[in-house]
């Protein structure tokens, strides 16, 4: 039994298809990236799988069929969402943003704090500083810290390599490695091959709302929609 | 100098109803996003419930506690039926709403108790203590104290417990959504909580504006003033500005001629517009999230 599956899944925005029958899979544990050009539909699908948008198909978690999804009975379910622009709590401070992760557990564990502040010194140098004031990069460390806070059984990030230096995106996927070998599932949006094939296992490549090829993410690694662009 | 500490203990006293107020306004703006201009007659409403427990043989305390909590449930049962509704809709529907909502409970409560004004017995008395030489109304020092508990209370539930954090998280609902925050129902607890803050606001009013069903409508200007200057995200903010804002009508209404009587809505209206003109983030309030 796979940890999530969607069987065909459509979601339209008006005339625009925006997927067109997509059927994937992400196993318990998995590292799994959602590569393609600008508007092949990765951002939409991390959406259809959190609810944000309306679909049609079907989705499962842990074998059972989810009928009607909502994004915060995802986060319930133990599904995370990091969205591009990373969803932090702007006026409130680093320190709250880190509990509002565990808020769908009881309580929140001073062991998971230190953890994340150990993963993260700077987070816990500003801790007390509104997440607003935060730079592009540590705003994306303070989501993942989050997740981290979550501890989901499977976490969805949208683009978190977006704008920023290669040195923070190294230490971010050092990162997302640990929180995948804490046994929580990874499904990366990414407009960087090479980078998101680096760290996931498996690979689904979207063309025009399809997948256009999906298996381990060293056979996918050649394929010919991925040798354009000018950052892969 | 005692005429001048005694206006300043009357003005905290007034600028505690007006923060008491501000503070719910503040509360309902940060969980919805709406600002609710029945916010004034709600409290209204509660002084009059409050006002019927007494006349029936309550104490009270007493009926001040049954009024918090049956305000507390109103609120929460005017957002479920009223605003939750609305939740996809432009806000300004929902302004509106409130709009209609300020009518309807004034003419609710002029069909049920009329529109003649009641004198209405706070538990405290119009006799003074003195401190330092300096004669106090019991009624003033009772009304802040009371008043600035409820801000106290208020802060302490927002800053110390999880549901403090969670309504502190629905001013970015989509976020709060991803973290797995159940909006609608922190939304509803939002309102609840502004209902029985402004219920204090009410009861505490009543004793010195005399109850009758327009009795918060100047107050509620004041506190949009107070709401303002605190920058309308800011509970502390709100409560600061509510006082700052009490003293200075106060202290204006004593030194310079005609600004604490006819003219004192007209002084606050201008504290008003000039805070939403110079400062529109006011003196305490940070900037709003866009709201989805």
């Amino acid at each position: 039994m796979s940890l999530l599956e969607l069987r065909d899944v459509h979601v339209r925005y008006g005339e625009i298809r925006a997927l067109r029958g997509v059927t994937l899979s992400v196993e318990l544990g998995d590292f799994v990236a959602i590569l393609g050009a600008n508007g092949a539909g990765k951002t939409t699908t991390l959406r259809a799988i959190s609810g944000l948008v309306k679909t049609t198909g079907e989705v499962f978690l842990e074998g059972s069929k989810l009928f009607r999804r909502t994004p915060d009975g995802m986060a319930r379910l133990g599904v995370a969402h990091v969205p591009e622009g990373r969803g932090t709590f702007t006026t409130l401070s680093v320190l709250d943003n880190l509990r509002l992760g565990a808020w769908t557990r009881r309580g929140t564990s001073t062991r998971d704090l230190a953890h994340v502040f150990e993963l993260f010194p700077l987070l816990y140098e500003r801790r007390e500083r509104r997440a607003g004031t935060l730079s592009g990069g540590e705003q994306q460390m303070l989501a993942i810290g989050r997740v981290l806070m979550a501890k989901p059984i499977l976490a969805l990030l949208d683009e978190p390599s977006r704008g920023l230096e290669p040195v923070v995106v190294h230490e971010l996927f050092e990162a997302l490695r640990r929180i995948n070998e804490g046994g929580t599932a990874i499904v990366l949006a990414e407009h960087k091959p090479a980078l998101a094939l680096g760290a996931a296992r498996r690979a689904f490549v979207l063309e025009n709302g399809r997948v256009a090829v999906g298996g381990d993410a060293a056979d996918v690694r050649g394929h010919e929609l991925l040798r354009v662009g000018p950052e892969s | 100098m005692t005429a001048l500490v005694q206006h300043v203990a009357s003005g905290v006293a007034s600028g505690g109803i007006y923060g008491s107020l501000a503070l719910a306004i503040v509360l309902i703006y940060r969980a919805t996003g709406v600002i609710n201009l029945a916010q004034g007659e709600l409290a209204t409403l509660s002084a009059f419930g409050c006002w019927t427990l007494v006349d029936h043989g309550w104490a009270f305390w007493p009926a001040f506690g049954a009024t918090l909590a049956l305000s507390f449930g109103g609120g929460v049962a005017l957002h479920a039926l009223l605003l939750q509704p609305l939740r996809n809709s432009p806000l300004l529907r929902s302004v509106l709403v409130t709009a209609g909502l300020a009518l309807a409970v004034n003419g609710l409560d002029t069909w049920i108790w009329g529109g003649a004004s009641r004198s209405f017995h706070g538990p405290f008395s119009a006799s003074a203590v003195t401190a330092g030489g300096v004669a106090l109304s019991k009624q003033d020092l009772g009304v802040a104290g009371v008043s600035l508990a409820a801000a106290l209370v208020t802060g302490l539930l927002l800053v110390r417990t999880k549901l403090g954090l969670g309504l502190r998280a629905v001013v970015s609902p989509v976020e709060a959504r991803f973290a797995g925050v159940r909006v609608g129902a922190l939304a509803a607890v939002g309102w609840g909580l502004a209902a029985a803050l402004g219920a204090v606001a009410g009861m505490l009013a009543a004793p010195s504006l005399q109850l009758d069903p327009n009795m918060m409508q100047r107050v509620l200007l004041y506190a949009f003033a107070a709401a303002a200057l605190g920058g309308l995200l800011s509970p502390v903010g709100a409560v600061v500005g509510g006082i700052v804002l009490g003293v200075f009508l106060d202290l204006a209404g004593a030194y310079v001629h005609r600004i604490g009587g006819e003219l004192r809505p007209a002084t606050a209206l201008a504290v008003l517009a000039g805070v939403l003109l110079l400062r529109p983030n006011g003196l305490l309030g940070g900037t709003a999230p866009e709201r989805a």
